[in-house]
């Protein structure tokens, strides 16, 4: 249990002396906070296995350093880190029964027996491990080799934090959802920091309190999913969250006001003038803007064709050579091959290259 | 699923078969038919029945006590090979660099022995162990060691396990470096995390893991060193006395030197027989030991 802090952090598999774009992992500073549960969501390739693997010492950063409780811990190795990590694809001690598997990280640290046991009992019938305790661990599904590792990750109740690297990727769908909300609950009743690697964002979102959002070796942003969803930082966030993502188009941004295909919308904040030569965007969610049958004062828009998801039904629709995602609010019907576009001001984002400008109110 | 059935595959399996008939099968049917008779002069032959194969297995005999003495040789010589090359290659191959530059040279200067033949490797070691001019022979004597590989048996038995040890430990290494290989780093991160020691990472992850590959090897190694013949045949000649002979070696003494093929032949089936069973069981309650596990 610390709270873990990076500071000017950046890994190159390349050396030091690789270009600065080559980076895997670009400088970051940040802090995680001791009990949050997180998670690190991107891509593959953008670097969160690289800042998983990082924090628990399997590889060491070339440049920054890494604080557990504000105590220094770069140069310590992972053994020595007290922290656990639970790997993408099982990882257990074929030689051993499933509680010695469970036990072994214990062992291994000279926790006296009778709290070995103890714990081990506990973390199995968590994990609903109990009838299996005896049998060797080889016999069982990969379903169950999982859990075994899931196991191994929270028997320690002194570590700094348990990572999680897309644990599970092997596991059967309805059993993922089982398992995650398992986590979750472990959680809340262990009190441990948690860092949970994914490139789903669902399994981002109803994991963790906190998202971590990477994009080619950045962090890109960092909130709670509430924050993500109305107030993306980066244009990444804005189209790699939600489903469909954001609508992000390019745009003129003067003051308050935007010119799309030379159409003006009024902006909530005051932009300003932006810098020139930068690429201005502006950003907002389908579920912000509302189709209307066609009418002088709105945006018009070509039909392409109508997505119903049952609860809510989105229009993708075109305005010149930009693709939109529009809300059909209940009960409209869609009068022809065109349409009005409504926007909910209040949404509408402005990106200067990909990154979000605050207006003035 | 339909399976079609297409004779012409005979067409091309037939030039194989018709190699392994006469490279194998019919020598092989030569010999067992030298095993029931026995030969007047003139090459008049005659059934013999179970005869030689009596005499042979009857250790009061003196082919039988022949035969008795080398089978032990070779049992108590495939034994201490297998003792010394599976530890070692393993051993050697945990130490092999994992990645970098230094893999490839590696694994081609380890892999050289095993690209002499067998005759070239019993002349280079002959001379190699003299006691005047070969340097091994002539170190250990000028080191006060008492080595004289042709007329002590010790120096002898030393000098061929020696060989065998140089020619095939490389078999091994190649074999469990492969099996290494084959182990997701994901295995030894989570050792690390769970703060396993050297000691446990081996016999928790890695010798499992190396299972079948060391099926393969003890396998290979028991089989060539049970056949062993070129080494003692080139540096020892059998000897001193009868220390090295081993049952290759006493079988081409008995079919070559004394022409006596019914006894050669016995013994030589005999001796087939053996080597088939032996690594029968060897690969039988070795892959047993793997159902059990995944049972």
């Amino acid at each position: 249990m610390a709270r873990i802090d990076l500071v000017d952090l950046a890994h190159s598999y390349g050396g030091a002396h690789a270009p600065a774009e080559s980076f895997a992992l670009k400088p970051v500073t940040m802090t995680w906070r001791q009990g949050g549960a997180y998670a690190l969501l991107g891509p593959s390739g953008c670097g969160k296995t690289t800042l998983l693997n990082l924090i628990s010492g399997i590889i060491t950063p070339t440049r920054g350093k890494i604080a557990f409780d504000g105590t220094d811990v770069t140069p310590l190795s992972t053994q020595k880190r007290n922290i656990a990590q639970v790997f993408q694809f099982p990882v257990i001690y074929d030689t051993m029964t499933v509680g010695q598997n469970l036990a072994f990280p214990l062992k291994n640290r000279g926790v006296p027996k009778a709290e070995i046991d103890k714990r081990v009992a506990q973390i199995a019938q968590l994990l609903d491990l109990t009838p299996d305790v005896n049998r060797k661990a080889t016999r069982l599904t990969a379903d169950a080799k999982q859990k075994i590792s899931l196991g191994r990750g929270l028997v320690r109740s002194d570590v700094a934090a348990v990572l999680f690297d897309e644990p599970l990727t092997v596991i059967d769908p309805e059993l993922k959802w089982q398992l995650r909300s398992k986590l979750k609950a472990l959680h809340r009743e262990l009190d441990l920091t948690m860092i949970y690697v994914t490139h789903d964002q669902t399994e981002a979102l109803t994991f963790a309190d906190t998202v971590v959002v990477m994009h080619d070796g950045r962090v890109v942003q960092s909130g709670t999913p509430a924050e993500l969803f109305e107030k993306p930082a980066h244009t990444f966030v804005g189209y790699f969250i939600g489903s469909p993502g954001m609508n992000i188009v390019s745009a003129e941004v003067d003051g308050r006001e935007a010119r799309i295909d030379g159409h003006v919308i009024g902006l909530h904040r005051n932009y300003g003038v932006l810098p020139k030569g930068a690429k201005v965007e502006i950003g907002v969610r389908p579920e912000f803007v509302d189709i209307a049958a066609p009418a002088s004062g709105l945006l018009s828009a070509t039909i392409e064709r109508i997505d119903d998801l049952g609860r809510i039904r989105f229009a993708r629709v075109r305005v010149g050579d930009a693709k939109f995602a529009a809300r059909v609010p209940p009960g409209f019907s869609v009068p022809g091959d065109t349409a009005g576009l409504i926007f909910d001001p209040a949404h509408v984002h402005v990106y200067a290259d990909s990154i979000l400008v605050e207006g003035k109110a | 699923m339909r399976k079609t059935f297409n004779n012409r595959a005979w067409l091309l399996v037939a030039p194989v078969m018709i190699v392994v008939l006469f490279s194998a099968l019919l020598p092989m049917m030569t010999v067992v038919n030298y095993s029931v008779q026995d030969a007047m002069a003139e090459n008049h032959f005659f059934w013999n029945g179970d005869a030689w194969f009596r005499d042979l297995l009857n250790p009061a005999t003196e082919i039988g006590s022949r035969f008795a003495g080398a089978l032990e040789r070779n049992l108590i010589f495939s034994l201490v090979v297998l003792l010394i090359e599976v530890p070692l290659g393993i051993a050697l191959s945990l130490a092999l660099p994992r990645r970098g530059w230094a893999v490839g040279p590696s694994l081609v200067l380890i892999a050289l022995p095993m690209l002499i033949p067998w005759n070239v490797v019993g002349t280079m070691w002959q001379i190699f162990a003299r006691a005047d001019i070969g340097l091994f022979g002539a170190a250990l004597t000028g080191l006060g060691l008492h080595y004289n590989d042709t007329q002590d048996p010790v120096s002898a038995w030393f000098t061929i396990l020696l060989i065998d040890v140089w020619h095939w430990t490389p078999l091994v290494i190649l074999l469990s470096y492969a099996g290494l290989r084959a182990i997701p780093d994901a295995f030894y991160q989570a050792a690390r995390i769970d703060a396993a020691s050297r000691w446990s990472v081996f016999l928790n992850i890695e010798l499992p893991k190396l299972q079948r590959v060391l099926v393969l090897a003890i396998l290979l190694r028991f089989m060539q060193s049970f056949m062993i013949y070129t080494e003692p045949f080139v540096v020892t000649g059998g000897g001193p006395g009868n220390a090295t002979t081993f049952l290759s070696i006493d079988l081409v003494k008995i079919a070559l030197g004394q022409v006596d093929l019914g006894s050669a032949a016995a013994m030589s089936l005999v001796y087939y027989l053996i080597t088939i069973a032996l690594c029968w069981v060897f690969f039988t309650a070795m892959s047993q030991l793997d159902l059990l596990k995944e049972a």
